[in-house]
């Protein structure tokens, strides 16, 4: 039988003024269940408190209620009390009567009896709570950073430089990621490998990081503090340990016509390669679709002409198992692909180029080692059109709606780049709207217009007809003036959308964090818990959450570092009582609740149960996970059999207050 | 126990306010001093996604006169996606009662925010006045209590 | 239709003889041509039983919970509702698959003996089905009736069969049934007053028994344990005190069966106070459609429920009980 105490808080005169307290605690003696009642002018006060201990002690109270302010404001405090008088914390109720009864009534009987009325509700509740404890989980100490990309790269260094272990799984032959591709950098045109290389030296010289190239992750289990990933390393053909990355066998390699996908396929590679001059492991890869050896098992003149014997044919795809606290996916992006645009003649010329294959036609490392030739016939053009929001803010279907906010951006470099090194290249741009917010980014985009006299023309372009005589005929319009454009162009250069790197889709469902429509990884709240995944111990960093620059992609890569951080230097984690528990003798198994979890905090486990008469029955049942559910409730009202309750919110907590309030 | 005299009815009225916004949201009301009715009476839950339909069929039950269910606005919950489950679970619950001849002012969803203290009160006010314009629920009481209550 | 019953015995006596599975469920001869019952046959000998004829309106998908969890393997015979049912357990998780055969089976549609013995009164004798008539002999002799006018509610808007996979399939013949839209009563519903529409449920409604014989047909009402059993649950209890009680208990499980609910009409069939039971459901259905787009329960395993999922678009609840298509009147 539970024995509880009740104490009214006069909260000075902002409850006593309006409500009779005095009254309040009379009459709720009577109560059923009810051993003390008491009234204070603050509850909350040392003074207050003690008085709760002293009741607790003395009337051996197995539950409290408390009548005052919001529990939003106090409920700790009274909790803490009530813990030290010996008294389970979860064993107290706060019946709201200031903030929700003497400070929105005026008179004084009806906010009285209202004030009784939410007393008696959290009586009822109260009756009805169950002692509760925090869970605890241990951390393992050691953080996974899903793409070595920029944003990888960033989040593990400064994991790493707060004493942790991190990996960084990478899917291709070398960290860097998009921007090893790009040239120069907005707003400062300084290049990207000049700040970028140094990063990928700086990974692969830190002993706390471990870099896994050309793999993958295969299999996520557990959750936060405790993931067991499993990761896929694919199989290389070269031992990473002895190969020293001569390119002797480049050299040696008699099937050089692979497309060279770091020069986004504009020039050729052999089928063993380094995928450029600093990659990070400096180690050669075999291609095994273009292979002659693995293909047709003749050949094998990379294997004789290294000297230091790394070849080996027999290598196969290896699993490794690995444990962590935390993951950081940083997947990247990849821009789309443009087959469903044909208006502008992108399969059908080459000298129809996005964005990204310009900045490898610019970069002194790339396929015409950073002189601007067309493609086609490798002629100097003097013409150029770029076209802005190719296939974003596109609702036709084509594209996709979002703006992929770094175009702007780029194309107002690219502009300024060309006119700066081939003065005599006349350069238009067609854009729907210039968005350059950010420190120093108008004013760069001015300096293009002002400075560079690129002809930027507010409008949308229709078509581009390829000519005989080898130009571009880009038919447009121009809004301002109203009035149809057609230029003649030698070049074509699409400011192509971005849209994150399909692989994520397997890797947000590994990690049972949601995606949305676009398939960005969705953040845990969108203005306060913007690099957090729904999902505990899962960090998004960079355009894998949506689209963003290099200085943005760093910040929320430090971002996601420091929530990491904060995360692996606790030895364990305290989980929050009021969780989801389901009763295994009702559940069904019907994963109906699982599809509502918003943090993937349920699974599945097949139990034998015992049906008397020595009779067993193997049962499906849901499991929620303590460590990652966040106590919304969603899964009780999904689940039919009722067999999903919420500890602290039970159903026969809320039916029994809603039953105190309609009680007349 | 209510006596049988010409004393005007109060309707009883039950607010399910999320813990996260519409309870401060009610909070803020009352910092703010800003009135509504005090048959309004609130229960807190976490989520507005964690008002199962047997609740508000309860309150019904036990002679509730109005039922409403406060919580974030749809992409503001707390819980990311709560309100949106809420969200269709009530639109299919109170437009089947309403199909069962339930008068469908007596439910109602208001999203409230943390900060929108005035309309927390300005919604309890508006879905009171609603409330004692249709007068007693006798269709979805149980009769029991009533008699309960006119015997008493 | 003895041709087809023919061809289900066959396969059903094959499938035993050769040990491919070691049970069948189907449906067993009564005592009259009306009543036959869901049965499991595990020998040859035992088909003698067996029985396909127009009265095997029974869904036999729900007994597979059980029955799909035993030692061995199983055959089960599915119409074209059952088909959603089966998919629908399926989904979630309730049937072990791999201790399943199905195999479809061709219906011509099923009577409703109630609609007959309204006709012709409670002793009949023998009913015949001819196709677009059936004979119905009683002691005051033979009489045609028009076989649409006696069919299951349920079969008067066939939704046709389920994709199911690895199924098997027994026709011999096309089947033709009618096709009315399954919302009109629904509709007509909602363009009562709200008055009329508490008039027509509270006289539907309080005319239930608390039998449970409508819980324990619906293949979506399989819960290890109801909540209407479980005192945890603030709703226990199979009291019949008052109208409430009802109304309580048709709302919780119209609303625990939504998104889940196939719209078998099984609740309808067996409820012996002839309460239109489907009507609740296909109310929920209705406005889910309308709302949230087409669905079907069961039309493929793993299916998204319009319950368990949502887009940042839906319509709030006040809007939603006003718009064209859902509101009532």
């Amino acid at each position: 039988m539970h024995r509880i105490g009740v104490f009214i808080c006069w909260c000075g005169s902002n409850i006593a003024a309006t409500v009779d307290v005095e009254k309040v605690a009379e009459v709720i003696k009577n109560e059923k269940g009810v051993v003390f009642s008491a009234n204070y002018q603050y509850m909350c006060s040392e003074n207050g408190q003690q008085l709760i201990k002293k009741a607790i002690k003395e009337h051996n109270l197995t539950g409290i209620v408390i009548g005052s302010c919001s529990p939003r404001m106090h409920e700790q405090t009274f909790r803490r009390a009530a813990e030290s008088a010996g008294l389970n914390p979860y064993m107290v109720e706060v019946a709201n009567i200031r903030e929700h009864c003497s400070w929105i009534h005026k008179d004084k009987v009806e906010a009285t009896e209202k004030a009784i009325i939410l007393v008696r509700t959290a009586i009822a509740k109260v009756m009805l709570n169950a002692p509760l404890t925090e869970g605890e989980s241990p951390v393992t100490k050691r953080a996974l950073v899903i793409g070595g990309g920029i944003a990888g790269i960033q989040a593990a260094l400064d994991i790493a430089s707060a004493g942790f272990e991190v990996d960084i799984v990478e899917k291709n032959a070398t960290i860097g990621g998009r921007m090893a591709q790009i040239d120069k950098t907005f707003p400062t045109l300084d290049c990207a490998a000049c700040i970028l290389t140094p990063k990928m030296v700086e990974c692969a010289q830190n002993d706390k990081i471990d870099i896994l190239t050309y793999s993958e992750i295969d299999y996520v289990q557990g959750f936060v503090g405790n993931f067991t990933v499993t990761i896929k390393r694919k199989a290389r053909y070269v031992d990473e340990k002895k190969c020293t990355g001569c390119k002797v066998c480049m050299d040696a390699c008699p099937s050089k016509k692979g497309l060279n996908e770091f020069n986004m396929n504009m020039n050729n590679r052999p089928a063993i390669y380094i995928p450029f001059a600093q990659a990070i492991p400096n180690v050669a890869v075999i291609d095994p679709a273009q292979c002659i050896k693995l293909k047709t098992g003749k050949c094998g003149l990379c294997q004789m002409k290294c000297g230091a014997g790394a070849i080996n044919y027999e290598m196969k795809d290896e699993y490794i198992d690995r444990k962590y606290g935390a993951i950081v996916v940083a997947t990247g992006f990849k821009p789309i692909d443009l087959k469903d645009f044909n208006e502008y003649a992108y399969a059908d010329s080459k000298d129809v180029i996005t964005s990204l294959e310009l900045e490898r036609l610019m970069n002194a490392a790339g396929p015409t080692n950073g002189t601007l030739l067309r493609p086609s016939d490798k002629t100097h053009p003097h013409d150029i059109t770029f076209i802005q929001c190719v296939g974003s803010r596109d609702v036709s279907g084509c594209g996709k709606p979002y703006c992929s906010k770094i175009c702007c951006m780029y194309t107002a470099k690219h502009a300024m780049l060309i006119r700066e090194k081939y003065p005599d290249t006349k350069v238009h741009v067609f854009y729907i709207d210039v968005r350059t917010p950010g420190k120093n980014y108008d004013e760069f985009y001015r300096r293009a217009v002002e400075q560079y006299d690129v002809d930027y023309i507010k409008g949308m372009v229709g078509k581009i007809y390829p000519q005989p005589n080898g130009k571009l005929l880009v038919q447009g319009s121009n809004l301002i003036d109203n009035e149809q454009v057609l230029i003649e162009s030698d070049l074509v250069v699409l400011a192509t959308a971005i849209e994150p790197e399909p692989s994520v889709r397997k890797v947000a469902t590994l990690l049972a964090t949601s995606i949305d429509t676009n398939n960005f990884l969705t953040e845990a709240h969108p203005k306060l818990r913007p690099v957090e995944s729904p999902t505990a111990g899962v960090f998004l960093a960079g355009v894998v959450q949506g689209p963003r620059d290099i200085p943005e992609t760093v910040a929320m890569a430090s971002a996601c570092a420091a929530k990491v951080i904060g995360l692996l230097v606790k030895d364990s984690l305290k989980t929050n009582p009021c969780i989801a528990q389901s009763n295994e003798n009702m559940c069904n198994g019907c994963s109906q609740c699982a599809n509502v979890c918003a943090y993937g905090a349920i699974s599945y486990i097949d139990k034998e149960f015992r049906l008397g008469g020595g009779r067993t029955e193997v049962r499906r049942v849901a499991y929620v996970n303590p460590a990652v559910c966040q106590g919304c409730g969603a899964c009780t009202v999904t689940c039919p059999s009722g067999a999903m309750d919420l500890k602290g919110f039970s159903t026969k907590q809320i039916m029994s207050e809603v039953e105190a309030i309609c009680k007349k | 126990m209510q006596e049988v005299t010409n004393k005007k009815y109060v309707p009883t009225i039950v607010a399910f306010c999320c813990n996260w916004c519409s309870y401060a949201g009610a909070d803020l009301a009352g910092t703010s001093r800003l009135e509504y009715p005090a048959n309004v009476k609130i229960i807190r839950v976490p989520c507005s996604c964690r008002v199962n339909p047997l609740f508000i069929l309860k309150a019904f039950q036990r002679g509730a006169d109005g039922v409403i269910l406060c919580g974030c606005h749809p992409g503001d919950c707390h819980y990311m996606t709560g309100n949106y489950y809420a969200r269709r679970r009530m639109s299919l619950l109170f437009n089947f009662l309403n199909y069962l001849g339930i008068e469908k002012e007596r439910t109602r969803v208001e999203w409230v925010s943390a900060a929108e203290g005035a309309k927390f009160s300005a919604v309890m006010n508006d879905f009171a006045k609603t409330i004692n314009e249709l007068g007693e629920n006798k269709r979805l009481q149980d009769l029991r209590v009533k008699g309960d209550r006119d015997n008493g | 239709m003895d041709n087809l019953q023919n061809e289900i015995i066959k396969k059903a006596t094959a499938l035993l003889t050769d040990k491919t599975v070691d049970r069948v469920i189907g449906w067993k001869r009564g005592e009259f041509v009306f009543d036959p019952s869901p049965a499991t046959f595990s020998t040859v000998e035992s088909l003698k039983d067996f029985v396909y004829n127009s009265f095997c309106g029974a869904n036999l998908s729900k007994y597979l919970i059980a029955e799909s969890k035993k030692e061995g393997k199983i055959a089960v015979f599915l119409k074209a509702c059952d088909s959603y049912s089966f998919n629908q357990l399926l989904t979630e998780k309730r049937i072990k698959k791999e201790n399943v055969l199905p195999i479809l089976v061709q219906c011509n549609g099923m009577l409703d003996i109630f609609k007959i013995k309204n006709e012709e009164g409670e002793v009949v004798l023998d009913v015949l089905d001819n196709g677009e008539t059936v004979t119905v002999k009683s002691p005051y002799g033979d009489r045609n009736l028009n076989k649409a006018e006696v069919l299951l509610t349920k079969c008067l808007s066939c939704k046709g069969f389920a994709q199911v996979d690895g199924a098997e399939e027994i026709r011999v013949s096309e089947s033709t049934l009618p096709n009315l839209d399954r919302f009109d009563i629904v509709k007509e519903l909602e363009n009562m007053s709200e008055d009329e529409r508490f008039e027509f449920w509270q006289n539907e409604l309080s005319k239930c028994i608390r039998c449970n014989a409508c819980r324990n047909v619906c293949p979506a009402c399989s819960c290890t344990k109801c909540v209407f059993d479980n005192n945890d649950s603030g709703v226990a209890g199979k009291a019949n005190a008052d109208s409430i009680e009802e109304q309580l208990f048709h709302v919780i499980r119209a609303f625990h069966v939504t998104g889940r609910c196939t719209d078998c009409g099984e609740c309808s069939r067996v409820c012996p106070q002839r309460i239109p039971l489907h009507l609740l459901n296909r109310k929920f259905i209705k406005d889910s459609n309308t709302l949230y787009g087409e669905y079907q329960a069961g039309a493929v395993v793993d299916g998204k429920s319009p319950l368990t999922s949502f887009t940042e678009k839906d319509p709030d609840p006040t809007e939603a009980v006003n718009m064209e298509g859902v509101k009532n009147a």
